[in-house]
C-alpha cells in the first residue's frame, strides 16, 4: 500500500497525541465534516501571557482527520490566539507530509478548523476545500 | 466465475454478455480491473442507454409539446414513448408518470403540492429510522411549516421494520406514512403491500421511496398499493436527471402544480392562470428529454432481462458475499439475513477501522465501494456508529468481484493491524 497509510499516520491514528478532554481549559471548539460524519471537539488552557499552554482533542473519525489533528496538537503548545489563527493549510499538509487528494482534504482541515475556531470562539473564517480535484486527470484518459 | 445454475430465475444471457453491454466494466482503476461496487449510489450504463442519448442528441434534439416541426414532433413522441413504457412497467397509466429530476424530486413534489394542501396544524406524518434524507427532510420540512409532528418507525435486531410499532404509530391517524421500498444501507425489503394495508386502514396514504427498488424488483402498483411511488433513472440504469413519480390519477387531479412555468399551464391571461391537464401540470419547465428518453430506453432493458432474475441473481450474489465476508476478521455487517427479503447491499463496519479509510484502501485494489453515512444518519444513530462501508450489486456483478473485495478487506485488516 502506497504511503497514505505509512506507519507514521497510522500510530497518530491509534494512538492520537493529547487525545480526551483536560480537567479544566479556557476555550473549546467542536465542529464535524458533513462529507462523512467526523467530528472533532478541541479544547484549550492559556497560560498568563495568553500561549497555549495545554491542548487536548476528542471525537471519532478517519485516519487522516484524526493523525492530522494529532500533529498539529504537537505543535500548538506556547502560540498565541492571533498565531494559531494566522497557520495557513500547507503547516498541516507539511506536517503530514503526504499527497491528500481533493476528496480527503476536509478530513486532513478538520482539526485546524476547530482549533481556530477555539481560538476566535466562533467558527472561522474558513474557504472551503470544495471537492475539486484535477479534471486534467480525467480528461486524460 | 461460478454459474449462476442454482438460481430458479435465470437470465436470458450469460453475465460475460451481459458485462460485455457495459463498456466502463473494462476501466481500469490504479492498474487494476474496475470492480464497481457501488450502484445503490448509481448504476452503469448499457450500451443501449448510451446509444439511446446519443442518437437522441445527433438525430431528434429539438424541444418537446411545442414545435410544429418535424423534430420537435420526433422528440415529443419519443418522449411520451417513455412515459407510456414507465407507466406500463409500473402498471399504472400515461397521466400518472410525473417525469422529475430524481427520486428527492419526486418526494419533495408530493411533500410541496399535497402535503401543503392537506397537512395541518397537529397532523401526524409517520418516517421510518431506516429512511434516506429524501424522504425525511422533505417531511421534516412540511411538518415545522405546519405545525404538524413526525413519528419514527423503530426498525428490529436486524434490521427490519417493526410492524407492530408502525401498527401503534398508525393508532394516532397519521395522514402520512413515508417509508424506502429498499433501506439503501440495510438493503431490506420492506413489506409494502402489507404496510399499504395497514396505513390505508389507518386512513393514512402510503409514500413510497422506490430509489434502491427499482433496478431490483418488480414493481405493480396495483398490488404494491402505494399511493404516490417515486424512482429516479440512473440507479435502473439509465442516464442521471431524471426520475419518475407515481401517483394515483385521482389525487393527482385534486393537487395544485408544484414548480410554475411553462408546459404546466392551460391557459394564462393577465387576471387567471388556469393548469394543464395531467402529467403536464406537474412538468412545468423544458424537461431532460434525452434523458427521459434513454430512461425509458433503460426501462425496457431491465423488463427485457427480466426483474425477477435480476433480483434472483443479486440475492444469490449477496448471500455469496455475507458468507465470505465473515471471513474478515472484527467486521459487522448490518441488515437481514440472506434470503429474498434482503436487496444487493451489503453494509459493514470494520473495527478500529473508519469507513472512508476502508473504501481509500478497497479504491487501491480497483474495488469501488460507498463510504458514509448514505445520506442516512438517523439509521447511523441507531446503529450506532458514524459512517458504514457499502457494497451494493448490480446485475453485471460477479463472484470474482466479491472474491476481491474480500481481499481489499483483509489487506486493510492487515494494513490497520489484526
Amino acid at each position: 500500500m502506497d504511503e497514505l497509510y505509512r506507519d507514521q499516520i497510522l500510530e497518530h491514528y491509534k494512538r492520537p497525541h493529547h487525545f480526551g478532554r483536560p480537567d479544566d481549559y479556557d476555550l473549546e471548539f467542536e465542529d464535524s465534516n458533513p462529507f462523512c460524519g467526523d467530528e472533532q471537539h478541541v479544547f484549550l488552557s492559556l497560560d498568563e501571557d495568553g500561549r497555549v499552554r495545554e491542548v487536548g482533542f476528542e471525537g471519532q473519525g478517519c485516519a487522516i482527520s484524526t493523525a492530522a489533528t494529532s500533529l498539529l496538537t504537537d505543535e500548538l503548545e506556547g502560540m498565541t490566539r492571533e498565531e494559531i489563527l494566522g497557520l495557513p493549510k500547507e503547516f498541516v499538509l507539511d506536517l503530514l507530509g503526504i499527497d491528500i487528494s481533493a476528496t480527503r482534504m476536509k478530513c486532513a482541515m478538520l482539526g485546524l478548523k476547530v482549533v481556530k475556531g477555539a481560538s476566535l470562539g466562533e467558527p472561522a473564517d474558513w474557504e472551503d476545500e470544495g471537492e475539486q480535484g484535477d479534471p486534467a486527470e480525467a480528461a486524460s484518459l | 466465475m461460478e454459474p449462476t445454475a442454482t438460481t430458479a430465475l435465470s437470465l436470458p444471457r450469460s453475465i460475460e454478455e451481459i458485462r460485455a453491454e457495459f463498456p466502463i466494466l473494462a476501466r481500469q482503476v490504479h492498474g487494476q480491473q474496475l470492480a464497481y461496487l457501488d450502484n445503490g449510489a448509481t448504476a452503469q450504463k448499457p450500451l443501449a442507454v448510451i446509444e439511446t442519448l446519443d442518437r437522441y442528441l445527433r438525430v431528434h434534439n429539438a424541444n418537446v409539446h411545442r414545435g410544429v416541426h418535424t423534430l420537435s414532433e420526433e422528440a415529443t413522441a419519443l418522449f411520451e414513448e417513455a412515459r407510456l413504457i414507465m407507466a406500463s412497467h409500473l402498471g399504472a397509466s400515461r397521466h400518472e408518470v410525473i417525469f422529475v429530476r430524481n427520486a428527492t424530486e419526486a418526494l419533495n413534489l408530493v411533500a410541496y403540492s399535497w402535503g401543503r394542501t392537506n397537512v395541518k396544524a397537529r397532523d401526524r406524518i409517520v418516517v421510518t429510522e431506516m429512511e434516506h434524507h429524501s424522504n425525511v427532510v422533505p417531511w421534516y420540512q412540511l411538518a415545522q411549516e405546519k405545525g404538524a409532528d413526525l413519528d419514527w418507525a423503530p426498525i428490529d435486531g436486524e434490521g427490519r421494520l417493526d410492524l407492530d410499532a408502525l401498527a401503534s404509530l398508525l393508532e394516532r391517524g397519521p395522514k402520512l406514512v413515508c417509508v424506502a421500498h429498499v433501506s439503501n444501507v440495510l438493503g431490506t425489503i420492506n413489506p409494502i403491500p402489507e404496510i399499504a394495508r395497514m396505513a390505508h386502514d389507518a386512513g393514512a396514504l402510503l409514500v413510497v421511496d422506490g430509489a434502491q427498488a427499482g433496478p431490483k424488483l418488480e414493481l405493480d402498483m396495483a398490488e404494491l398499493g402505494a399511493d404516490f411511488y417515486a424512482v429516479t433513472a440512473h440507479k435502473m440504469y439509465g442516464p442521471t436527471g431524471v426520475g419518475a413519480l407515481f401517483g394515483r390519477r385521482e389525487l393527482l387531479e385534486e393537487m395544485p402544480p408544484f414548480i410554475g412555468g411553462g408546459s404546466m399551464i392551460r391557459k394564462v391571461s393577465k387576471e387567471l392562470i388556469t393548469w394543464a391537464d395531467l402529467p403536464a401540470k406537474f412538468e412545468g419547465g423544458t424537461p431532460a428529454i434525452g434523458e427521459a428518453i434513454a430512461f425509458g430506453e433503460a426501462v425496457r432493458w431491465l423488463d427485457e432481462l427480466g426483474l425477477p432474475a435480476v433480483h434472483a441473481t443479486e440475492v444469490e450474489l449477496t448471500s455469496y458475499a455475507l458468507e465470505r465476508i465473515a471471513e474478515v476478521p472484527r467486521l459487522t455487517v448490518f441488515g437481514p439475513p440472506a434470503g429474498d427479503e434482503r436487496g444487493g447491499i451489503v453494509s459493514f463496519a470494520m473495527d478500529g477501522v473508519h469507513a472512508h479509510d476502508v473504501s481509500e484502501i478497497l479504491d487501491r485494489h480497483g474495488v469501488a465501494v460507498r463510504a458514509g453515512h448514505h445520506c442516512a444518519q438517523v439509521l447511523m444513530q441507531r446503529l450506532g456508529v458514524p459512517a458504514t462501508t457499502r457494497a451494493s450489486f448490480a446485475v453485471y456483478n460477479t463472484r470474482d468481484e466479491v472474491d476481491r473485495l474480500i481481499e481489499g478487506l483483509l489487506d486493510t485488516r492487515r494494513i490497520f493491524g489484526e
